[in-house]
């Protein structure tokens, strides 16, 4: 077959890898760890490493390898698994924990930096293994590195597990206070998700879901450089024509993503799951969302008019991508986390960027309250009302919605925490004052909607 | 998917003599076909995409990246190796 592209293109395609940040975020692998009960936690925890090890252990090659001869930067190699509490129930929480530590083990053998899926699901109440696990968290993210935990706690379908939200505020506090050395890293590491997706590549959310394959490779994709530089060379156009630009661009992006996967897939002997369509920002500069929202003619992102631009972004990349893959999932869209994006650290420091701005975005982007540290003394009612709120927005907008806060202990507003690499580095923002203890302590359920009333 | 054996090579920097023989240089030692080249300079600013075929190249592809990379250095100019594939995906259906 003779060779149909043109020099321009090329040019293009090479210009977006060097120049403007275009990379593969992650590939993912989901392994089904059901499989792997043991009569107890130490045992249990064998099996899973063994069979994560056994899976996984050509991961990381193979993504070198794909990143060699493409060209293409792949970030991340990880992994996730089915929700441990559905594992292991049955054991304690001393017993999770040390599951926690062979999950850990087994990412430090295959080289990866993060493993997903110290999960468990509770949208409709616990069973003893949810509650097992999710006491077990704060020890486990202190005494690990690399896994990562969430908690599904409301979907769309079952309504708000009010019980659930009072006790991840005080679970968030206490991730937060065993890891009062590093800022709370803990809390970096551990999500609450209202409509989590079981597919998800990203984390800390990612998991294996219970509908999914024995293994699958899933595909996080990036490049909000790419959409970045495409929004400012058209200062003046307007805003259907731009939206048709970004989705032009969007579908380039996740062609990349695409081609890694089925190569990837091949190669791992394992089955194709999904691209997710995400713009996933890194404290990098010109690899920022708020950048791109900015060079659409705000100030500084949070000004008004921010959540309009971001529904634009957000559907134009979804509806690019959705052109470019043969099966789109995740959580695709834009995400708009804090600490891990320059652009977004410089509007909360500008004093134009707040809480409440950032929880009417995640009404639009495809996630939620993203790595936003707030100040140590937050009560954990507080923390449980931040998200309640946002597991009402994901119920009722039947979308995927997501809380990473860290409490960071010590801490207050004018302060910053620095978490590193990826994880990167934030101001400390004001949460509203006012209690909401009284509301979150009735706890129970908030029932499903009317429109889950659908069948 | 079938993966192919053709590579496309994108050199760009600022134009100086040699440019070309010192690539195809490595490429006919590492017996890499060449099935087309195109080049530009704009203002002084070099820009060539070469397509090529390894099929019947014992080098492995990371070696002949490193003697690219090599080459690059010691002429000061960017070269970059990939798959076609890559750019197939992204511009054709």
């Amino acid at each position: 077959m003779p060779f149909s592209i043109s020099k321009d293109e090329i040019l293009e395609t090479v210009n977006m890898l060097q120049t403007e940040n275009l990379d593969i975020r992650t590939i993912t692998m989901g392994i089904n760890i059901q499989d792997c009960r043991g009569i107890s936690g130490d045992d249990t925890g064998r099996k899973i490493y063994e069979k994560i090890v056994t899976c996984a252990g050509s991961l990381v090659k193979v993504g070198d390898d794909i990143e060699k001869e493409y060209g293409i930067p792949v970030i991340n190699k990880r992994v996730s698994v089915t929700p441990v509490a559905m594992v292991a129930d049955g054991l304690s929480q001393d017993e999770m924990v040390q599951v926690g530590i062979y999950l850990d083990r087994a990412a430090a053998e295959i080289g990866i930096n993060f493993l997903g899926g110290f999960s468990a699901l509770v949208h409709k109440g616990f069973t003893r293994g949810d509650r097992a696990l999710i006491d077990a968290i704060p020890e486990t993210l202190a005494w690990t590195e690399r896994v990562c935990s969430s908690v599904n706690l409301a979907t769309t379908k079952a309504g708000i597990n009010m019980d659930a939200v009072y006790l991840m505020g005080q679970i968030i506090k206490l991730t937060a206070a065993l890891t009062a050395n590093s800022d709370g890293v803990g809390c970096a590491k551990l999500v609450v998700f209202c409509n989590a997706a079981e597919d998800n590549p990203f984390m800390a959310g990612a998991f294996h879901g219970p509908g999914e394959p024995e293994t699958t490779i899933n595909i996080g994709i990036s490049g909000p450089g790419v959409v970045l530089n495409t929004v400012k060379k058209y200062p003046d156009t307007d805003l259907g024509e731009l939206a048709n630009l970004i989705k032009n661009t969007a579908f380039k992006i996740t062609r990349t993503g695409e081609l890694v996967g089925r190569v990837a897939s091949k190669r791992l002997g394992v089955p194709f799951g999904i691209v997710d369509l995400s713009l996933a920002p890194t404290p990098a500069i010109g690899d920022s969302v708020a950048d791109i929202l900015e060079s659409m003619g705000l100030e500084r992102v949070g000004a008004h008019g921010s959540t309009a631009a971001l529904a634009m972004l957000n559907d134009a990349v979804k509806k690019g991508g959705a052109m470019a893959s043969s099966y789109v999932g995740g959580l695709s869209g834009a995400f708009i986390p804090v600490s891990e994006d320059a652009g977004m650290i410089k509007a909360v420091e500008d004093g134009a960027l707040t809480i409440d701005k950032l929880e009417a975005m995640t009404c639009v982007c495809s996630v939620g309250l993203d790595m936003i540290a707030i100040p140590g003394d937050t009560p954990a009612e507080t923390i449980s009302a931040i998200i309640a709120d946002e597991a009402a927005i994901g119920m009722i907008n039947r979308k995927t919605t997501a809380c990473r806060l860290i409490p960071a202990p010590g801490k207050k507003v004018g302060d910053w925490v620095e978490f590193g690499g990826l994880l990167g580095r934030a101001p400390i923002m004001k949460v509203n004052p006012f209690s909401s203890a009284q509301f979150i302590k009735r706890r129970g359920r908030i029932p499903a909607p009317i429109h889950s009333l659908n069948n | 998917m079938e993966e192919g054996k053709r590579l496309i090579i994108t050199v760009l920097g600022y134009d100086r003599v040699g440019i070309i023989a010192g690539i195809s240089n490595i490429l006919a030692a590492a017996n890499v076909n060449i099935l087309d080249i195109s080049q530009t300079i704009l203002q002084g600013f070099f820009t060539m995409v070469m397509v090529v075929d390894i099929a019947k190249s014992q080098v492995e592809l990371s070696e002949l990246k490193e003697m690219l990379d090599l080459k690059g250095d010691e002429l000061q100019m960017k070269i970059s190796v990939q798959h076609e594939d890559i750019f197939k995906f992204m511009h054709r259906i």
